[in-house]
């Protein structure tokens, strides 16, 4: 599914923040990425999420070379990819639902096609109750979860997780990993960066150590 | 109905069946700072450009007014010759005039009037009654009828000494050149107003551009490509293109509106009276209206097409 070879990745003309890179990801895996701040997890998501292109190595994610694609090819490559951040990045004019349903809006669909399935998918991360909201009424827990189902919504294959518990408690921190749980269950990749080790220990998945730029996997 | 939550815990959830949430709000948000601003900086530019075009389009109907009164009139003048009767000099000017083909109505102007004509000059004492003033003659041009004046002034010449034709060609040519003149420097006007409405607009965009990136961000994130984002930006500077051209453009119908009332209710002033003869009714007409609304309605596109040319161009520095 993702294939990383000899990557390397620098900003500028300063210092290789990623340094030859081997690792991949095989479909329907859990995999945690962690690592001390500074590590670098932040510029492997973002390598992760085509938001960036390495300056050295070959990535090739659902078979495409992403160096190679173009700035429209790449878009369309994302809506195969679930991205949730930290800081949950829902569109403050919008409700709930409309935060959930936007990767459909993106892709063209008539809403009459997609309503039932983002109202069923709310549903199942217990959001019912709180469609109609705005982000800027949600608790911190809500709001990951809104971000939590915008990023699954349109069945990405692969889900990646930017310290997704990060804002919340340990009890919605337990609650947020099983929800990951169920759907890699259900046939998604997830890869969660995170630091917090007792969220690590709560589930046996593979770890990627992130270390001076450098990636030690731990099965 | 009890539901079992993917986290498992149970929860009730409403079946709002008929009552199910809508889709249906912008994606890039209406009303910002950054957006009223645009609305009032394009309200602006297009009633200041409304106004001009409005201007143009009167001076250009009160010259063409002008002008089709002057060109159906000529004059004809004659001059006391030594040894000649003036009264007979005139009566042959006249009748020269009324025999030729194309000419309606011939009308003398009688002494009294003459010697009234000079009044501010001379005075109206008993010695301008001893002087040799020219006598004035005014032809009306038949409808429709187009005489040949260059054998008219022939005719004169030959048949009434002193006798000289002015056909106000002159006067004409210089009040087109001044009505031309007044059009020119209203395009002019016009395209320094456009030009400076795409500059707000392009550095308006660029505002809300940097206002709305963690929303573009969002979109690239989810799989959103350049061309849907800026049509997103499109279609909201489109509504707030038009907005505001709307505002503006009514806005300027409405003082012209008011200064045609303004006018009629101040015909019976000597003010009024000078601008009515200027300007006529100061009534734009339905093509008038008409230029404004297209006018208004070009600005909403304006605005589209350069907040849609900025968008493109910023989004290609955006990863």
């Amino acid at each position: 599914m993702v294939r990383f070879e000899h990557v390397g990745l620098r900003y500028g003309l300063g210092p290789e923040v990623l340094r030859d890179l081997n690792f991949h990801i095989e479909p329907n895996s859990f995999q945690f990425l962690t690592g001390p701040s500074g590590a670098g997890k932040t510029s492997l998501l973002r390598l992760l999420f085509l938001s960036l292109k390495p300056t050295r190595g070959l990535i090739t994610i659902f078979d495409n070379d992403v160096v190679s694609l173009a700035k429209d090819e790449l878009s369309v490559l994302r809506r195969r990819i679930g991205i949730v951040f930290q800081d949950f990045r829902l569109l403050d004019h919008m409700t709930t639902y409309e935060n959930v349903a936007l990767p459909f809006r993106v892709m063209g669909k008539d809403e009459s096609s997609y309503r039932g399935e983002v109202v069923e998918l709310l549903n199942w991360v217990g959001l019912g109750e709180r469609m109609g909201a705005l982000p800027a009424v949600l608790s911190g827990g809500e709001k990951q979860r809104a971000a939590i189902a915008r990023a699954v919504i349109a069945r990405p294959q692969l889900l990646l997780a930017d310290e997704p518990t990060g804002n919340v408690d340990p009890t919605l921190a337990q609650r947020l990993l099983r929800l990951f749980i169920e759907l890699n269950k259900s046939g998604t990749t997830v890869l969660i960066a995170t630091h917090d080790i007792g969220l690590m220990d709560q589930y046996d998945a593979r770890r990627l150590v992130l270390h001076d730029g450098r990636l030690h996997s731990y099965d | 109905m009890s539901d079992l939550r993917m986290d498992g815990e149970l929860t009730v959830t409403q079946r709002m069946a008929g009552l199910l949430p809508k889709s249906d709000t912008p994606i890039v948000p209406k009303n910002s700072i950054a957006g009223r601003a645009m609305v009032a900086v394009v309200a602006i530019m297009t009633f200041l450009a409304s106004l001009t075009v409005g201007a143009v389009m009167l001076v250009r109907a009160a010259a063409s007014d002008w002008q089709s009164d002057v060109s159906r009139e000529i004059t004809i003048q004659v001059r006391p010759e030594t040894g000649q009767n003036f009264e007979g000099q005139i009566q042959r000017a006249i009748e020269t005039a009324r025999e030729f083909p194309g000419v309606g109505e011939v009308r003398a102007f009688s002494k009294e009037e003459s010697a009234q004509l000079l009044e501010p000059w001379l005075g109206s004492g008993p010695a301008l009654q001893d002087l040799p003033v020219p006598r004035i003659i005014i032809v009306r041009i038949a409808p429709n009828a187009t005489p040949d004046l260059a054998q008219l002034r022939k005719l004169l010449n030959e048949r009434v000494a002193g006798a000289s034709l002015d056909d106000h060609r002159a006067w004409m040519d210089r009040m087109r050149a001044m009505a031309n003149t007044t059009i020119f420097g209203g395009i002019g006007v016009l395209l320094l107003m456009l030009a400076a409405t795409m500059l707000s607009v392009a550095f308006a965009t660029r505002g809300a551009m940097a206002a709305n990136r963690p929303i573009v961000e969002v979109l690239h994130f989810i799989g959103a490509t350049d061309r849907f984002i800026a049509y997103q930006f499109q279609r909201h500077f489109l509504v707030l293109g038009l907005e505001g051209g709307l505002i503006g453009g009514a806005a300027a119908i409405v003082v012209f509106i008011l200064a045609g009332l303004a006018g009629k209710w101040g015909a019976g002033f000597s003010g009024g009276e000078q601008l009515a003869m200027l300007f006529g009714t100061f009534m734009l007409g339905i093509e008038g209206y008409l230029a404004i609304a297209i006018q208004a309605l070009a600005t909403g596109l304006v605005t589209a097409l350069t907040s849609r040319h900025t968008v493109n161009q910023t989004l290609r520095t955006v990863e």
